[in-house]
């Protein structure tokens, strides 16, 4: 699944990174501490987390994730936007909460 | 690649904002130079925890990168305060980071073991008052 269709289903606005939303979506991680992502989040990720700033964005292109989504209306730093969108890293976001969020996302992984 | 190519990139303290760039443009240069993407991956994410911690435990500092056929080696060199207990600071949730730290999404204390999960070697040289060199290699064959 590509990011744009992600976020089709999921009812998400995309904030930045629009020239990464062809990128495919292959599997999820959930976390906000960064080493943690960093340690196991596979690359391909969706990133489900409230972590809206810049090294949060930093770790994704390092990571090679392919789009973060904040959960819960969590907010996105500017210096986060424009990063993102420097290095073509979507970014969603949507009210749904974290928990519901990743569920909704592993059923249309599956 | 029959000469290896040399890198450095200087890392400022406490500029949250600019951390990763220095692991972002050696990111670059890899790719430029078509290895592995599972490698280049592996050395990112250690050189991207080693460079947050120059930021965030060290006044910043100095990295160099060595790419030659056979591997990827960095020194990530700081003039901090250095680490009192290595083997300590290499275990899984230990993190001295403060709670203005915390709420960036950094001290969970794995930045250590994770450059030691994705590396083929790594080696920490410290001393207290004079500075910290963490040494990583990753071989790319
Ligand atoms: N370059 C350094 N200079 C001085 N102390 C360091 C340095 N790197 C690491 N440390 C010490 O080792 C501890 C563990 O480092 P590690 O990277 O594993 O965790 P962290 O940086 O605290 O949290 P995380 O990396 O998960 O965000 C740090 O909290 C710090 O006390
Ligand atoms: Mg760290």
């Amino acid at each position: 699944m590509t990011v744009k269709e992600l976020a089709n289903n999921i009812n998400a606005k995309i904030l930045a990174g629009n020239n990464g939303v062809e990128n495919e979506v292959t599997c999820g991680y959930c976390g906000d501490l960064l080493s943690w992502v960093m340690g196991r989040a596979k690359e391909s990720s969706a990133w489900v987390t409230v972590m809206g700033n810049v090294n949060a964005v930093a770790v994704a292109v390092l990571a090679d994730i392919s789009c973060i989504v904040l959960a819960e209306n969590s907010a996105l730093d500017e210096d986060a936007k424009i990063k993102a969108d420097e290095h073509d890293i979507p970014i969603l976001r949507t009210d749904i909460p974290q928990y519901e969020l990743c569920v909704a996302i592993e059923k249309l992984l599956k | 690649m029959s000469e290896s190519v040399k890198l450095s990139f200087p890392v400022l303290a406490d500029d949250f904002s600019h951390a990763g760039e220095a692991s972002g443009s050696l990111k670059r240069t890899l790719k430029k130079l078509g290895i592995d993407m599972e490698v280049i991956r592996r050395v990112s994410i250690a050189v991207y925890e080693g460079e947050i911690n120059m930021v965030i435990h060290a006044d910043g500092g100095v990295i160099d990168a060595e790419i030659s056929a056979e591997s990827i080696e960095v020194w990530l060199r700081d003039k901090g305060p250095g680490i009192k207990d290595v083997e300590l600071a290499m275990q899984e949730g230990y993190s001295t980071a403060r709670d203005h730290i915390r709420a960036l999404g950094f001290g969970a204390g794995m930045g250590l073991p994770n450059i030691k999960k994705y590396t083929d070697e790594m080696s920490i040289e410290t001393e207290i008052g004079v500075g910290t060199t963490v040494y990583l290699k990753v071989n790319i064959t």
